[in-house]
This record gives C-alpha cells, sequence and structure tokens, in this order.
C-alpha cells in the first residue's frame, strides 16, 4: 500500500525538526520551570512517530538504527544508577545536588545531579512510547 | 536513615535492565537473575538482624522528610515477608530453568521474573500509600505478562478475566487513595495513622476503609476469588508456583498493614466483616478443595482457604492471633510454591491434571511422593511441621478475643485441607501404578532440586520456629503498637 501523501512528508520534514528543537528545549526546562525528562522524552516520541507515520517503518529503522527496547531499558538503568550513586556518598537513595559552573558560551550555569536522572526518565519514555507504537503496528 | 532498605527493589530491577539489554544470552540471563535473588536474600536477612537489635528501620528517599517526600520502613514484619520472598523466587526461578522453555527465555521471562519481585518487595517496604499503588502495578503488569506467557486459547481467556478483574480494583484503590487524601491531606502511613487517631475514625473514614477492603480483598482473594481459581491454573508451573506463593499474600500483607497501623479503631465494624469475609471464604474454598477432581484447581482452592485463615488472625487482633497470622503467612508462601511446583510436576510426568486418571506416581517417584506428603501434613498442621504454629496462635487468638465462630471455622477449614490433599495423595501417588517409566510424558530431570529447596525450607521453618520466634513476636508488637512504626519514620 502505497498512499500519495505529500502533504505529510513535507509539513514532516519542517515539524519534526521544530518539534524536535522544542523537546529538547522542554527537556532543559524542567529543573525549575514545567517541563523535565518525562514529557520532554514524550514530545520526542512524537516526532520520532511522526517520522514512522509518514515515511513507513522500513524507511525510519534504517535511519535510525537503535532498539527502543534496549534503549528504554538503558534509560532506566541511567535513572537508577544516579539514584543509587548517592549511596556510594552516603546519603539517602535518590538525593540529588548541582553546583553552579562557568562554561565558555553559557556563562554561569547551574548543573544538577537531576539533569542525569531526567536524562535516563526521558530515554525510557523515548524507547517505551516509541516501542508501544511499533508493537501495535506490527500486529496484524 | 538505612539506604540498606531500597536494595531489595533496586538490585531486582536494575539486573532486570541489564538483562533486556542481554536478551539473547540465555545462561547470563539465569546466571544474573539467581545472583540477585540470593543477594536479596542475604540483604532480608541483614535488615531482619539490623531490625531485631535497632528497631525499625526507615529510609526518607532524596532526604525529604516523611511526610513530604517517600518513606521506606523496614519493620520486622517486612523483613520475614522479603526473607520468605527470596526464598519462594529463587525455588521458582530454579525451577524455571528447566521447565520454562527457551522460546519464553527469550520472551523476556527472567527480566519479568525480576520486575515481580521489584513490585512485591517495593509493596512490602514501602511507607506511602501511593507508592504502595505504584508497587502494585508494578508487580501486576509483570504478572500480566507472565500469565499470558506461551499464549494458549485458554490462558489467553482466563488472563483476560485476570486483567480485567485487576484494572477494576487498582482502579477502587485509586479512589480510595483520593478519597483519603481529601479527607486528611497526607499520604504518608505514619502520617494517615496519626491524623485519623487525632480526628477519630468516623464513619466516612469507615466507609474509605471498606473501599480498602473491597480492593485488597479482590487482590488477596477474600471472598472475592472468582477470578482466582482460574487464572492460577493457566500458566506454566513456575509462574504459577511464583503467582499463588506472592500476589494473593501482598493482598494479605497491604489488609493486615492497612487494618493495623490506620483503620484500626473501628474493629468492631472492620475487623468483624473481615472475619465473616474469612469465614465465608474458608467455607467456600473448602467446598472447591473437596469437590474438583482437578489437580490445579484443588490446589488453587486450597490458595483461597489459607487467605480466609491468616485474615481469621488480623481479626482477632491479640498478640497471639497476629503471630499466628505471621507465622501461617510465611509458611504458606512457602508451602503454596512447594505445592504448586510438585503438582505442576505431577502433570508434567502424567500429562493430564485429572486425578482419576493419575495413580501410583510414587513407585518411580519416590522422592516426590513423600516431599507432597510432607507438604501435605504441614499445610494441615501436623506438629512439629511449619504450618503447625500458625494454626495453634490463630486458633488461640480467636477464641481469646471471643470470635469463637471463627476460630472453628478456621480448625474446620483444615480438616478441607486435609482431605482435600489426602486425596491428591492417595489418588496420584498411591494405588496401582499405571504408567510405567516409558510412558511417563515428561521427566523429573531438574525439577526436583528446587521442590527440595523449597521443602528443606517449609522443614527448617517448622522445626527451627523457635529460632525465629523473637522475630515473630516483634512482628506482631510492632503490628499491634503503631505508635512504634510511626516514631521510627518521623525521628
Amino acid at each position: 500500500m502505497k498512499p500519495n501523501d505529500v502533504i505529510l512528508r513535507s509539513v514532516t520534514r519542517v515539524a519534526a525538526v521544530i518539534i524536535l528543537t522544542f523537546s529538547i528545549y522542554l527537556f532543559m526546562n524542567g529543573h525549575h520551570h514545567p517541563g523535565g525528562g518525562f514529557i520532554g522524552g514524550l514530545s520526542t516520541a512524537s516526532a520520532i512517530v511522526l517520522l514512522y507515520l509518514s515515511f513507513g517503518i522500513e524507511k525510519v529503522r534504517e535511519n535510525i538504527r537503535t532498539d527502543f527496547k534496549k534503549l528504554a531499558a538503558i534509560g532506566v538503568l541511567i535513572a537508577i544508577g544516579t539514584g543509587t550513586a548517592s549511596v556510594l556518598f552516603g546519603k539517602p537513595f535518590l538525593t540529588q545536588t548541582f553546583g553552579h559552573v562557568d562554561l565558555p558560551i553559557f556563562g554561569d550555569t547551574e548543573l544538577a545531579s537531576a539533569l542525569i536522572f531526567d536524562t535516563g526518565v526521558a530515554l525510557a519514555v523515548i524507547g517505551t512510547a516509541v516501542n508501544i507504537i511499533l508493537s501495535i503496528s506490527e500486529d496484524r | 536513615m538505612n539506604n540498606l532498605l531500597i536494595t531489595p527493589v533496586v538490585i531486582p530491577l536494575l539486573t532486570g535492565m541489564v538483562l533486556i539489554i542481554f536478551q539473547r544470552n540465555i545462561q547470563l540471563q539465569r546466571v544474573l537473575s539467581l545472583i540477585a535473588l540470593i543477594v536479596t536474600s542475604v540483604i532480608s536477612v541483614l535488615l531482619m538482624n539490623q531490625i531485631k537489635n535497632d528497631g525499625i528501620q526507615t529510609l526518607q528517599l532524596g532526604g525529604w522528610e516523611a511526610p513530604f517526600g517517600i518513606s521506606f520502613v523496614g519493620d520486622m514484619f517486612s523483613a520475614l515477608l522479603l526473607l520468605a520472598t527470596s526464598i519462594v523466587s529463587i525455588g521458582c526461578l530454579i525451577y524455571a530453568f528447566s521447565s520454562i522453555g527457551r522460546k519464553q527465555e527469550k520472551l523476556y521471562f527472567y527480566p519479568l521474573f525480576l520486575f515481580l519481585i521489584t513490585g512485591v518487595n517495593g509493596s512490602f517496604l514501602t511507607g506511602d500509600l501511593f507508592n504502595l499503588y505504584v508497587f502494585f502495578e508494578v508487580f501486576l503488569v509483570a504478572s500480566y505478562v507472565l500469565i499470558t506467557m506461551g499464549g494458549d486459547k485458554r490462558q489467553l481467556q482466563e488472563s483476560l478475566k485476570y486483567i480485567f478483574t485487576n484494572i477494576i480494583s487498582s482502579a477502587f484503590f485509586l479512589i480510595g487513595v483520593a478519597y483519603l487524601y481529601s479527607m486528611t491531606g497526607t499520604l504518608n502511613l505514619a502520617h494517615l495513622s496519626i491524623r485519623i487517631s487525632e480526628v477519630g475514625q468516623d464513619g466516612l473514614i469507615t466507609t474509605v476503609a471498606f473501599l480498602f477492603l473491597i480492593v485488597f480483598a479482590l487482590k488477596a482473594g477474600l471472598l472475592l476469588f472468582f477470578w482466582l481459581p482460574g487464572s492460577y491454573s493457566v500458566p506454566p508451573t513456575a509462574i504459577a508456583g511464583i503467582f499463588a506463593a506472592l500476589l494473593t499474600k501482598v493482598g494479605i500483607y497491604a489488609m493486615i498493614r492497612m487494618f493495623t497501623l490506620i483503620f484500626y479503631h473501628e474493629p468492631q465494624i472492620t475487623h468483624l466483616f473481615i472475619g465473616i469475609l474469612a469465614a465465608v471464604t474458608m467455607v467456600l474454598g473448602g467446598i472447591g478443595a473437596i469437590g474438583y477432581w482437578d489437580l490445579r484447581k484443588i490446589l488453587t482452592y486450597n490458595v483461597v482457604i489459607s487467605v480466609g485463615f491468616i485474615m481469621a488472625g488480623l481479626v482477632s487482633m491479640t498478640p497471639a492471633g497476629m503471630t499466628g497470622s505471621i507465622y501461617y503467612l510465611i509458611h504458606d508462601m512457602l508451602i503454596k510454591a512447594l505445592v504448586f511446583l510438585i503438582g505442576g510436576t505431577v502433570i508434567h510426568i502424567a500429562g493430564t491434571s485429572d486425578l482419576k486418571q493419575i495413580s501410583g506416581l510414587i513407585r518411580h517417584h519416590p522422592r516426590l511422593g513423600w516431599m507432597f506428603f510432607i507438604a501435605a501434613l504441614s499445610m494441615v498442621g501436623i506438629p512439629p511441621l511449619s504450618g503447625f504454629l500458625g494454626k495453634v496462635f490463630i486458633t488461640k487468638g480467636t477464641f481469646e478475643s471471643g470470635y469463637f465462630w471463627l476460630g472453628g471455622i478456621g480448625l474446620l477449614a483444615s480438616l478441607f485441607i486435609l482431605y482435600s490433599m489426602i486425596k491428591i495423595f492417595m489418588n496420584a501417588f498411591w494405588g496401582e501404578t499405571i504408567l510405567s517409566e516409558e510412558e511417563e510424558k515428561g521427566t523429573t530431570k531438574g525439577l526436583l532440586l528446587p521442590i527440595a529447596l523449597l521443602t528443606v525450607g517449609s522443614l527448617t521453618l517448622g522445626f527451627g520456629a523457635e529460632g525465629i520466634a523473637g522475630h515473630v513476636a516483634q512482628a506482631a508488637e510492632e503490628l499491634l503498637n503503631p505508635s512504634l512504626y510511626i516514631s521510627a519514620v518521623f525521628d
């Protein structure tokens, strides 16, 4: 089945970039404002699903060679790993810490260990969400 | 602060995630999951010793103080159940090695098994009501997948029933949590206990207590066990064993926790009602157990009887009754896994679960037969086997608190258990040997080791009851004095 979806494809080419940029914004915004790993991951997943819808599963799979099941597992590993790291410092599980660092371009930046945790969450969400859609689409 | 409390949750979870990455390497999966469970059981022993020496252990996750953060609380009751969980899961895991089949092993059996353990351990340790809900969901989701493994028609049919029942009860759970939060403004179990004892348990809160009773009764199979016999008899043996040993027990644990820590002010309403449910459950379970001639059905109805029996100890709210409930709960976890594994092995050998078509297995499988005999006597409560102490204490507790009818029905239920188990023994193991060794449908190769392991565990619990008597007494005391739990969380 090859439907003629020129409009969808043309829009997707632009929209995917916008969605991905916005999801990075959401992700980075999350520490003090609405946003964070979960919502950032979910919007990234939506961009990927949009690509699947408009270009077909095979074509996207050729370009994004990721096993999303493993991606989700790695995400959880990172998230729990940062939680466990605080145990090594004798603090309660999941304790987070932050510090201010002078980065060349960004200036004075607040770096928090919660960012690594959130990265894990984002990866887990992307992996799970895309995996669900793929499983449904394979079911005939 | 005691970071050891989180490890029974984190270790199986992390291992499960690593196993997803190494999905194809079956040997590695087996070894890693076994190591994870052994480490967990060692940790639960360590925890037991710490709690014995220093009282209830707590951990405030992320350093956020209770009641604002999530507390993890390990009292002796949780630690004992953790240890029992680890032993049972090791037994079922080893059984799965040689029975579950390569196809299932590749379909993420081991990670799912570990996630199930994660959820169960988390439910035992969490000190937060919403967190309890989350851990319930964790092990339920894992169990949804495990119950459908293999995917034959009857399995899908029963698992659909199982999933719907659990989704509905989870929805009720959430509604109950919301009601409780709107009335008290907190979800920390210790804080809830303080708030409710301050304002008193009025009619509304008692109603919410009944909502929770329905939820946990559905999960534990207390009266609302219509889903249980079907769904526990369809999955592969190792999975059915772990379900029978753990899943209803988590419901029982939650019920005991809620009705000793939070809703303990109106026992003449709530606890009496639980007592009535328990009595009806025991009678109905007993009728099921003696009525059926299907091996799996008989065993699942025995699960139902024991749920009613354990709740009888809670109803009494006396030290003796509580001690009995704890003893019997631990005993029941071990013994239910054991009889389910033996039952599964019998079906594996004979190729049928109809008792009338099985006979004389003890001739070629003496060890299996005698281990089943020990398990049967232990379930009935013959001293000095492990079921005895629980039965004595529960009966004593119910008589002390004036619930003579409940204690009486409990003893009657023991007769039902005796009849049903001896029926299995006389039909399946005794009698004329109709299958020659060549005609048997399967071998017991690799299956006897986990069964022997659990038998030894059960015997140890029976003969070494003195060794954990102090621990169990402490657990019962902590359950009957909510102030101990509360002060541990808020210090």
